[in-house]
C-alpha cells in the first residue's frame, strides 16, 4: 500500500496556526528569525502585528514568550529544535517550565532529515531533554493531518508544550477521519507477531516496514505514540500484553526518547522482551536524506531489519 | 501607559523611613534564616519603596488584578527586599518573612511567581527576568493593555548575554511601556581582583555601563537610588517618556545603610552573626529584635 503524498510538517504549523489565529487573538508567534524555514512566515503574512521577530537571540526569544503568556497570551515559539532545546534551554526551564506558562515551543527541523546542515543542527536527543523536564508536554506527530490536530489540541491545553517537528515532506498515515487527543495512543495496524510503538514521522517509516514484513508473515501491531509525556502507559502496557514482544522505533537517540519512555513503563508494570530501535548514542553530519536514513540505521528497510531480526531471535 | 502614580501617598519622609525599616527586615530575615542574600537586597531597597507606595498602579489586596502595573526583579538574588516591601504594602503578613528560606515557605530564596502574592515573574538565572519583562511589555501592547511594568537588574547581572538580546529586541520594538532599572552598586559576587588587597573591580567602570544601554538606542537617565527625591521624578519621567524603551542607571551602594557592609563584597551573601545583626539594626535605629518582622522568637 503506497501512502499518499503530504505537506511537510512545518508548513502544516505555518498553515494552522495563521488559522487559529483568525479566531483566537490570544495567538501570536514569535520568531528567531527562520521564519521563512519553519514557515511561521505563513503567520506573520494573516497577522503581521501578532508575529514577533526576535532576530537571532533565543533565549531571549523564550524569555519574552514567557512574559507574554504571564498576561494571558498564547505563543508559539519557533526556531530550529535545536536552538529551542539546547541554547534556550535555561529560559525554557526556569521562566516557562518551572512555571508552568502556557507556551507553544514549535522545534522546527527535529531529528536527522535538517536539509543538509550537519551536526551543529540536527538533534535527536530532544525528546529525552524535553521529556525529563517538569511541566513539559511532549508532542511528536507523524503527518500533515496530525500536526494540524496535535496545533488545535495544544492550544486547547493550558501549560508548556514542545511540539517536534520535522523539514521535509512526510507520507500521510493518517485521513481526515483521524481524530488526535493529547496523551492517547493510536493503533495505525493491528498484528499478533509483535508491538510496534513509533512517534514522530518515524511511524510512517515503521508502517512501510511492517507491510514488508507482513509480506514475510510476520504481523506487526504498530502503535503510535504522538505524545510522549504524558506517555499512554495503559496503551503501551495492553499493547504488550497481547503480543508479548515490544519494538520501539524512532527518529532520535534510544536514550531517554520514546523507547527510554516505554521501557521505563513496562519494567515496572509488564516486563517483555523489549529492543529499541532508533539512533546510537551519536551525533549527525550532512548528507542527503536516503542516506542519512540509511547510515544512522532507520531507512524503512533497516527498520524492518531491526524488526525481524528480534522477532526470530525470540522464535527460535 | 497609565498615570496610576499614588500622588496623594506617602511622603518623601514617610518614603525613607519605610526604606530604613525595610532593611532591618531584610537584617533580621537574612539572620534569622541563617542564609540568603543582604548587600544586593540593600542597596535596591529605596527604589523598590517608590515603585510599590508611589510610582506603581496596584491593588495590594488583588495580587491578580489584570490592569495593575507589573514589577520584575532580574536580580532575583535580592529577593527578600522584594517579600519585605511586599509585606509592609500588604500583600502578606510581616510575620512570613519569618518563613524566608524554609521548607514549604511562599518565600523562596528566588522569586516564584507561581506560589507569592504580588510576584509577576519568576527569576533568579540572571537576565531571565528582564527578558521576560519586555515579553510582559510587548505582550500588554498586543493585548491592548495600558499598564506599565518596570524592571531591576543588577549591573553584574549587564554581563549576560541575553541582556542585550533583549535590549536590542527593546529598542527594535520601541518599547515605551517599559522601564529598566540598573542598580548600580559597583560590585558583583566576586568580580575581577583590583589591585587593592581585599577589594574587587565593578563589573562596569565609570560611564561604561551608561555608554552601552544608549549605545543599544535606549534613552538613559541617571540617578542617585538612594536619594528619594531624585527616585521619584526619574521614575516618573521615564514611564511618561515616549517613542523608545528608558534606563534609569541608579547609582547605588552595596550594602547601604550599614556601615560595615557597605561597598564590601563579601557581604554579597553572608550571613550576620548576632553581634553583626544587632549593631546593624542599632545603625539603623531599629530595636533589636530576632525574628525577622522584629520582636522576639
Amino acid at each position: 500500500m503506497t501512502l499518499a503524498n503530504g505537506k511537510a510538517l512545518r508548513v502544516a504549523f505555518g498553515e494552522t496556526v495563521a488559522e487559529l489565529g483568525k479566531t483566537d487573538p490570544r495567538i501570536v508567534v514569535l520568531d528567531g528569525d527562520l521564519g521563512s524555514s519553519t514557515r511561521a512566515d505563513i503567520f506573520e503574512a494573516a497577522h503581521p502585528d501578532r508575529f514577533f521577530q526576535m532576530g537571532i537571540g533565543e533565549q531571549n526569544e523564550f524569555g519574552v514568550a514567557a512574559g507574554m503568556a504571564s498576561v494571558g497570551l498564547v505563543p508559539f515559539v519557533s526556531t530550529f529544535a535545536c536552538f529551542a532545546v539546547a541554547r534556550a534551554l535555561d529560559s525554557v526551564r526556569v521562566l516557562i517550565a518551572q512555571p508552568k506558562l502556557n507556551v507553544k515551543i514549535t522545534g522546527g527541523y527535529a531529528g536527522l532529515l535538517a536539509g543538509m546542515t550537519g551536526k551543529t543542527h540536527l538533534i535527536f536527543d530532544d525528546i529525552a531533554i524535553m521529556r525529563a523536564m517538569g511541566n513539559m508536554v511532549v508532542v511528536a506527530p507523524a503527518d500533515e493531518v496530525e500536526t494540524r490536530q496535535a496545533i488545535v489540541a495544544i492550544v486547547d491545553y493550558e501549560g508548556p508544550v514542545y511540539l517536534r517537528l520535522t523539514r521535509e515532506a512526510s507520507p500521510l498515515l493518517f485521513d481526515d477521519s483521524y481524530r488526535f487527543t493529547l496523551g492517547k495512543a493510536v493503533t495505525v495496524r493491528p498484528g499478533g507477531d509483535v508491538t510496534v510503538f513509533g512517534t514522530g514521522t518515524q511511524t510512517v517509516r515503521a508502517f512501510q516496514a511492517a507491510e514488508l514484513l507482513a509480506a514475510e508473515g510476520i504481523e506487526v501491531n504498530l502503535v503510535h505514540l504522538p505524545t510522549v509525556k504524558p506517555i499512554d502507559e495503559e496503551a503501551i502496557v495492553a499493547a504488550a500484553q497481547a503480543t508479548g514482544l515490544v519494538v520501539t522505533t524512532e527518529e532520535h537517540t534510544i536514550i531517554g526518547g520514546l523507547g527510554g519512555a516505554v521501557a521505563e513503563v513496562l519494567g515496572e508494570r509488564y516486563p517483555v522482551p523489549l529492543r529499541r530501535h532508533g539512533l546510537a548514542d551519536t551525533f549527525g553530519e550532512s548528507g542527503p536524506d536516503a542516506a542519512l536514513l540509511e547510515k544512522y540505521g532507520i531507512s524503512v528497510t533497516k527498520t524492518a531489519a531491526a524488526i525481524r531480526a528480534f522477532v526470530r531471535a525470540r522464535r527460535t | 501607559m497609565n498615570s496610576g502614580s499614588n500622588a496623594a501617598g506617602p511622603s518623601v519622609a514617610e518614603l525613607q523611613d519605610l526604606a530604613r525599616r525595610g532593611r532591618a527586615h531584610v537584617i533580621r530575615s537574612i539572620a534569622h534564616a541563617k542564609g540568603g542574600h543582604i548587600g544586593g537586597p540593600l542597596s535596591a531597597m529605596d527604589m523598590l519603596v517608590a515603585l510599590y507606595f508611589k510610582a506603581m498602579r496596584i491593588r495590594p489586596d488583588e495580587p491578580d488584578w489584570p490592569d495593575r502595573d507589573r514589577f520584575v526583579l532580574s536580580k532575583g538574588h535580592s529577593a527578600i527586599a522584594l517579600y519585605t516591601v511586599l509585606a509592609m504594602r500588604g500583600y502578606f503578613p510581616l510575620e512570613e518573612l519569618n518563613t524566608f528560606d524554609a521548607i514549604d515557605s511562599r518565600m523562596q530564596g528566588h522569586p516564584d511567581m507561581t506560589i507569592t502574592p504580588g510576584v509577576d515573574m519568576s527569576s533568579g538565572s540572571l537576565g531571565l527576568g528582564f527578558s521576560g519583562s519586555l515579553g510582559i511589555a510587548l505582550g500588554a501592547r498586543a493585548a491592548g493593555k495600558d499598564f506599565d511594568t518596570y524592571v531591576i537588574l543588577g549591573d553584574g547581572e549587564c554581563n549576560e548575554g541575553i541582556v542585550w538580546e533583549a535590549a536590542h529586541v527593546a529598542q527594535r520594538y520601541a518599547v515605551d511601556n517599559l522601564v529598566a532599572i540598573i542598580d548600580h552598586n559597583k560590585l558583583q559576587q566576586f568580580g575581577w581582583r583590583a589591585d587593592a588587597p581585599g577589594k574587587r573591580k565593578p563589573p562596569y567602570t565609570g560611564s561604561q555601563l551608561v555608554d552601552r544601554w544608549t549605545a543599544f538606542g535606549w534613552k538613559v537617565m541617571e540617578m542617585d537610588g538612594h536619594d528619594m527625591a531624585q527616585i521619584l521624578p526619574t521614575i516618573e519621567e521615564a514611564r511618561d517618556y515616549r517613542g523608545g524603551p528608558v534606563a534609569i542607571v541608579a547609582h547605588t551602594v552595596k550594602g547601604k545603610g550599614v556601615s560595615f557592609m557597605e561597598n564590601d563584597y563579601t557581604w554579597h551573601a553572608r550571613v550576620p552573626t548576632p553581634e553583626e545583626r544587632d549593631l546593624a539594626l542599632a545603625e539603623l535605629g531599629e530595636p533589636v529584635s530576632t525574628t525577622a518582622a522584629g520582636g522576639a522568637a
